[in-house]
């Protein structure tokens, strides 16, 4: 593998990300799957960037996954998206952070179908109207939530508390990254490093001192697939992509797995706690799952914020392994601990690795 | 005497050079390299029948040494004006030409494979393209891969930079299929034990002897023709690569483990080619190769009375078409010459 050849693939796709003052969409699904992540992403920031990002809380889906499953029709969806815009134009915001790459995915594809045919624009700008009487500015910049750590990363790596370092061994810790297939298979030009060799997780690993690992599986689909799991009767295929990553990555003895997709981290963890109870299998050293974060997560932990606050104890495959190995001090009590301290119950199952 | 410059010393230039010195006329080649041969210089056996490039170059060398006529190397044009019937031709050093008739010979380039990112060229270590292939098929090429071994098994894929949306390039490089099955020939004779795979669209053996040759290929060296493109290539942990396609003719999606990837790169008209063509007033096709006046009956004139148009310039082209356009061309330039 020759690292020079990448570089020239990250050079050719480099993309525009706003500096501040960031208009942020949340995703429908992460804030169950990772409950802490879009928070941690709030506070990263306004805290240690102190940049000025606003969330209106009358945005709703952008209903990416009924159109991707076919039950959400392309006006529709077109209408949501020109409402979410609506919202952010009336708040005076022009740069939208989009924490979900589904929606990432359809606010790319919209304005671009804008772009190609104005008719449609028109169309929904009508419909916009008739419907809600709103009327919106298309965004000047739209860049996903890991565009903007991307773009920050060395201000992160500034303020940092714990590396993507062995504490024990001295070496970078290895880190398998995994991008969202709508962040940039759609559009190549919209993702920092294309759809090919992506940039943008790898420049976050490498300046926190982590090393990434690059696995034949590497671009293979998470299992999520929409209709791979939202078929009950398809779920069987999807833990089965998962698998089908997980044994590639298992030779280079990766430390941790980092996506910037609402789906990709959910199943490539999940698949890990069920493939352990259905074959008794793990992928990670000692019997241990392969501990799976998001970007947010990652920058959390390097910042040196609390795991159990980035509700880390909501992850299916347990995150203590990477803890160790980064030494960063933990309350094995505190685990499953509320916010004022009480403690709510541990999980009826316990996570990967256990 | 009347004076022709001729813009390229490859095989266009120098063959058009010397039918047109043949003719009675002052002839002076701009050749950019410090050799002459083009692109002819990056290979080792031609198709259809593995005559040695060296044939071929020789020839052309003996042209260049026994015919009257001058080559100015390492030179670039920078200008052609035209000005009361005569070309002034602007070259580097600041220098100028008068000509009575030009002829552009500029010839083609390789397709960049890296703008292919799937499949990983110059990024993991076993991916090559044909040009690459070819200076390890010399007889002391070496083509041990990981580990010092020969590799086992090996994959072509063809069409890499020609009808294809990604690159932009929806033409057909024309040389490409028959280039892949010499290649893959080539490849067997030196490693009887390998497992040969051409990865295709569909196989175009437009010239004389190809069919036969591909015929062959299949019968007698045992190489497999898969019809399906490459979807990506990944790099292993020790080096050898994971391979992703759909066998169309099955309907099935592929996936094998392969110690060495060729891939069959396709022409592409040459960088600078627009914006030099816009100088001289002469029009460039989508596709970026310089515009011929009429397909059928003027495939050398370009849209400039008194600026002519040699070889790949113009279109993908093998060795032996570029031979005969060449020729045409010159004879072509000589009675536009008489006729004046």
């Amino acid at each position: 593998m020759r690292r020079e050849g990448k570089i020239q693939v990250w050079q050719d796709y480099q993309k525009e990300i706003a500096d501040d003052h960031y208009f942020y969409v949340r995703s429908c699904i992460r804030q169950n799957f990772f409950p802490g992540a879009e928070q941690t992403f709030l506070k990263i920031l306004r805290s240690e960037l102190n940049k000025d990002i606003y969330e209106n809380p009358h945005h709703t889906s952008c209903s990416g996954i009924g159109y991707h499953s076919d039950i959400v029709p392309f006006d529709t969806i077109q209408t949501v998206v020109a409402r979410q815009f609506a919202l952010m134009t009336e708040a005076g915001y022009q740069n939208l952070a989009v924490s979900c790459i589904t929606s990432f995915g359809i606010y790319n594809e919209i304005i671009e179908t804008w772009k190609e045919f104005p008719a449609e624009l028109e169309k929904v700008r009508n419909f916009l109207k008739t419907a809600t009487g709103r009327e919106f500015e298309i965004p000047q910049n739209v860049s996903h939530a890991s565009d903007i750590v991307y773009k920050f990363r060395h201000r992160i790596t500034d303020k940092a508390k714990h590396k993507l370092v062995n504490q024990q061994t001295g070496k970078p810790l290895k880190i398998v990254e995994h991008i969202g297939c709508h962040y940039s298979k759609m559009f190549p030009s919209k993702g920092v490093g294309g759809a090919e060799f992506p940039h943008v997780l790898v420049g976050m690993i490498e300046s926190w001192g982590g090393e990434v690992v690059d696995y034949p599986e590497r671009r293979h689909c998470c299992g999520f697939g929409f209709r791979q799991y939202l078929v009950m009767s398809n779920r069987g295929y999807s833990v089965s992509n998962s698998k089908k990553k997980f044994e590639s990555m298992a030779p280079y003895k990766p430390d941790a797995i980092v996506s910037n997709c609402p789906g990709c981290p959910m199943f490539l963890d999940r698949w890990q706690y069920v493939i352990e109870e259905m074959e008794g299998k793990t992928y990670g050293e000692n019997g241990q799952g392969i501990p799976v974060l998001t970007y947010e997560e990652m920058a959390g932990l390097v910042l040196g914020y609390n795991p159990w606050d980035m509700g880390l104890q909501m992850h299916q495959t347990n995150v203590e392994p990477l803890l160790d190995k980064m030494g960063i001090q933990y309350d094995p009590d505190l685990k499953y601990a509320g916010k004022d301290g009480k403690i709510i119950g541990n999980p009826m199952m316990v996570g990967c690795g256990c | 005497m009347k004076h022709i410059v001729i813009i390229g010393g490859g095989i266009a230039g120098i063959e058009t050079a010397s039918a047109l010195t043949d003719a009675g006329h002052w002839v002076t080649v701009i050749e950019k390299e410090a050799q002459v041969g083009g692109k002819l210089n990056n290979w080792s056996y031609l198709f259809p029948d593995f005559t040695p490039v060296d044939k071929i170059k020789s020839v052309l060398q003996e042209k260049c040494s026994e015919k009257d006529f001058s080559i100015l190397h390492q030179t670039e044009v920078s200008s052609i004006h035209r000005k009361n019937g005569k070309f002034n031709i602007e070259i580097s050093g600041e220098h100028q030409l008068e000509a009575d008739a030009v002829v552009v010979a500029t010839g083609y380039e390789l397709f960049d494979a890296r703008r292919k990112e799937e499949y990983g060229y110059k990024i993991y270590d076993h991916v090559i393209t044909s040009a690459d292939l070819e200076q390890l098929l010399l007889p002391n090429g070496d083509l041990t891969v990981a580990a010092g071994e020969n590799p086992k098994r090996i994959a072509f894929v063809h069409c890499v930079g020609s009808r294809d949306e990604k690159s932009g390039n929806h033409y057909c490089s024309k040389v490409c299929c028959i280039t892949g099955v010499k290649q893959a020939i080539e490849l067997r004779k030196r490693l009887p034990e390998a497992e040969i795979y051409c990865f295709y669209m569909d196989l175009r053996m437009y010239g004389k002897r190809f069919e036969e040759l591909y015929r062959e290929a299949q019968e007698k060296y045992d190489i497999e023709f898969i019809r399906g493109r490459l979807s990506e290539a990944s790099e292993k942990i020790d080096k050898s690569l994971l391979i992703k396609a759909e066998d169309t003719l099955s309907g099935r999606p592929l996936k094998m483990n392969i110690d060495l990837l060729v891939l069959l790169v396709g022409m592409e008209a040459g960088k600078g080619t627009a914006s030099a063509a816009a100088s001289c007033g002469i029009g460039c096709e989508d596709s970026g190769f310089l515009k011929t006046a009429d397909s059928f009956l003027k495939s050398n004139f370009s849209e400039q009375e008194g600026i002519f148009l040699a070889g790949s310039c113009t279109a993908p082209m093998s060795v032996n078409d570029t031979i005969l356009h060449a020729r045409s061309a010159a004879q072509e330039v000589n009675n536009w010459l008489l006729r004046r």
